[in-house]
């Protein structure tokens, strides 16, 4: 059954002032679930207060290194074999060239996966922004609160004691 | 080290997105200039698949000539991407900022314009397919057969492919950052553009994390990639039993080094344009040119080690055609004023110059330097392949010559204003400088005071 939910938007102009908005966020009962930090630039780790990130991105390319080997082995060992013609005086299975070819695909297949950890682990692609402003992109930071109507207040308020430059609200459905 | 002016992420954005947004009337005279060039290359192109390989200078016993050099040479320009942003990145360099993109993208076009040269070479290209064919369907479909992985000819386009896909999604991912900068600041089609490829970036904590890890995970896969490029590069020299001065099993690192010897170059001349033709000197600076000639002469001294064992070691065996081939190559004519211009223009001019700091920082001397390092490299290739290859037989009545005919430097040309035209574009369309690696070396870098002297200091994250 949907319900409303509030996305609440605070622009800070600087890094201190956006770290105490965290902290008076988690001080009005705010979890780390509730709440993202939006920023132009990578700041370092923890700059705001946030906990660290949880991922699982080391094991994509591990996965894909196996599924590039087994791809590359199929297409030396099993084109070969099904066709096995003497070229060169070399043996049907020559062990160089295959090495080459399955060193490939196995560096094709870990970076391809790479590649789609990052996208997949990033939470992208997102189809819409939802509340967002493009001055954050300019040196603002953005404190992007999602809660229930009836913790807007509180939300508004903590953002607001830690100096607040300008907040954004929407109302949106949740299924 | 630290030159930097101050610029709010405002201004860094305005700076760098300039290249994009803003109109320059010489922008479209010189594309339109490189536009002239790459259509007489596709003219001479036409005419020698209308007329066949004999309007090239090809011919018994020289078959691989401007076309396979070409190819060799633009795959070395292609290092330039790896090495410096995937070593300077897993080293935390700082000075690496304004590089690594330019060295990606430059990557890409001189790989993409080197795999179109033994496709020239072939004469036929269209009928390609039916040697290297797709990864798993067979070639020959009515016959059911496979492409032969036992050739040299399958493991260049492996490698090439891999290292090509894995550069351009690298160089993709990278991006996405700043397409969400571009996406902020644009309106109409190209918003729509920017927002389509930026997948919906916002900048959050976990985003920001996740591309800081990218960077150092794809540089540390996409290295053995790299060196394993230039390696079968090689190989399809070294792998040769019959040619004279090929079969060396030193040409892998050999090949590797002076890849990313005129790789370097080529990304230092690159750089100096961009600072010039888009008035970037806040972002490229001294400090970068003096840090980057400095990494120029370790490599170049690597290479030239490793030039020295190559041609030493070939004539320690005391062998009569190793010798003689040395002898066509160093003095025989117009070998030999090649191979002097080769090695003074690779080395002994512009490493000596290099260990002058007033050189390092000055763009001027750093751009001619470069760029003779690159035609001095060129030449190398050159003097590996063809004369080796007029002396392929022990017989001399099969002895040969080779005369480049005006199609095949018509098509030479055609693939410098390939790269350079496509470089430009690029900056047309996207960031040449990563946006939110200038922002983030401005959070990071500050002044600490040690005693009466203020030094720069880095903030660095394990």
């Amino acid at each position: 059954m949907a319900n409303k939910r509030r996305s609440v938007l605070g622009l800070f102009n600087d890094p201190g002032t956006a770290a105490d908005g965290v902290e008076a966020l988690q001080n009005a009962g705010f979890g780390a679930n509730d709440f993202e930090i939006l920023t132009g630039a990578p700041y370092p780790e923890g700059a705001f207060g946030e906990e660290p990130i949880k991922h699982r991105l080391y094991y994509f390319p591990l996965v894909g290194a196996v599924v590039g080997l087994s791809l590359a082995l199929l297409a030396t060992v099993g084109t070969q074999l099904s066709w096995p013609l003497v070229t060169g005086g070399k043996p049907v299975l020559a062990i160089p060239p295959m090495a080459i070819i399955s060193y490939e695909g196995t560096m094709l297949g870990a970076i391809l996966f790479t590649i789609l950890g990052i996208v997949f682990e990033s939470r992208l692609p997102r189809l819409g922004l939802g509340l967002y402003d493009a001055r954050i992109n300019e040196g603002k930071i953005g404190l992007l609160v999602a809660c229930e109507p009836d913790q807007m207040g509180s939300a508004i308020d903590a953002m607001q004691g830690a100096g607040v430059f300008e907040i954004k609200q929407e109302e949106w459905e949740k299924a | 080290m630290q030159e930097r002016r101050e610029k709010t992420e405002s201004q860094i954005n305005t700076d760098l997105l300039s290249a994009m947004l803003d109109n320059h009337l010489w922008f479209w005279i010189v594309l339109a200039g490189l536009g002239l060039v790459i259509l007489a290359g596709a003219a001479a192109a036409g005419y020698m698949f209308d007329r066949g390989l004999g309007v090239t200078g090809l011919n018994r016993p020289v078959f691989w000539g401007f076309f396979i050099t070409n190819f060799v040479f633009w795959v070395g320009i292609s290092h330039a991407g790896v090495m410096l942003s995937a070593i300077l990145r897993l080293a935390q360099a700082e000075w690496r900022r304004p590089a690594t993109r330019a060295a990606e993208v430059l990557t890409i076009f001189s790989l993409a314009t080197a795999l179109i040269f033994p496709l020239l070479h072939t004469g036929r290209p269209w009928r390609v397919f039916y040697w290297v064919g797709l990864p798993i369907l067979p070639y020959d479909l009515s016959r059911g057969i496979f492409q032969n992985v036992r050739s040299a000819l399958l493991w260049d386009p492996s490698a090439i492919f891999t290292y090509l896909t894995s550069s351009t999604l690298f160089v993709f991912i990278a991006l996405v950052p700043d397409l969400a900068v571009a996406r902020d600041r644009t309106t109409g089609w190209r918003r729509a553009l920017y927002a389509t490829l930026a997948l919906g970036f916002r900048g959050n904590a976990r985003q920001w994390r996740l591309q800081a890890i990218a960077g150092i995970l794809l540089s540390a896969l996409i290295l053995p990639v790299f060196v394993s490029v230039h390696s079968i590069v090689s190989w399809d020299f070294a792998a040769a039993v019959s040619v004279e001065g090929w079969h060396q099993t030193i040409f892998a690192p050999y090949f590797v080094i002076g890849a990313v010897h005129s790789g370097v170059s080529g990304v230092v001349t690159a750089m100096i344009l961009m600072a010039w033709l888009f008035k970037w000197q806040d972002y490229i600076r001294p400090e970068h040119f003096d840090a980057l000639g400095r990494l120029l002469i370790v490599v170049a001294t690597a290479w030239f080690y490793f030039f020295f064992i190559e041609f030493s070691f070939g004539l320690f065996s005391q062998e009569p055609s190793e010798i003689a081939l040395r002898q066509t190559q160093v003095f025989g004519q117009p070998w030999g004023w090649m191979y002097l211009t080769f090695i003074m223009a690779s080395y002994f001019i512009p490493v000596p110059l290099w260990m002058f700091r007033r050189v390092r920082r000055s763009l001027v001397l750093m751009f001619w330097t470069t760029i003779l390092v690159n035609i001095g490299m060129w030449l190398e290739r050159f003097l590996i392949i063809v004369p080796s290859l007029m002396r392929k037989q022990g017989l001399t009545f099969v002895w040969g010559d080779y005369n480049p005919s005006p199609i095949e430097v018509l098509l030479v040309a055609a693939s410098f204003a390939v790269v350079l035209g496509g470089v430009l574009l690029f900056s047309k369309i996207f960031p040449l400088i990563p946006i939110y690696d200038a922002k983030e070396g401005k959070y990071i870098e500050a002044e600490i005071q040690v005693g009466r002297r203020t030094v720069p200091a880095v903030i660095r994250e394990e």
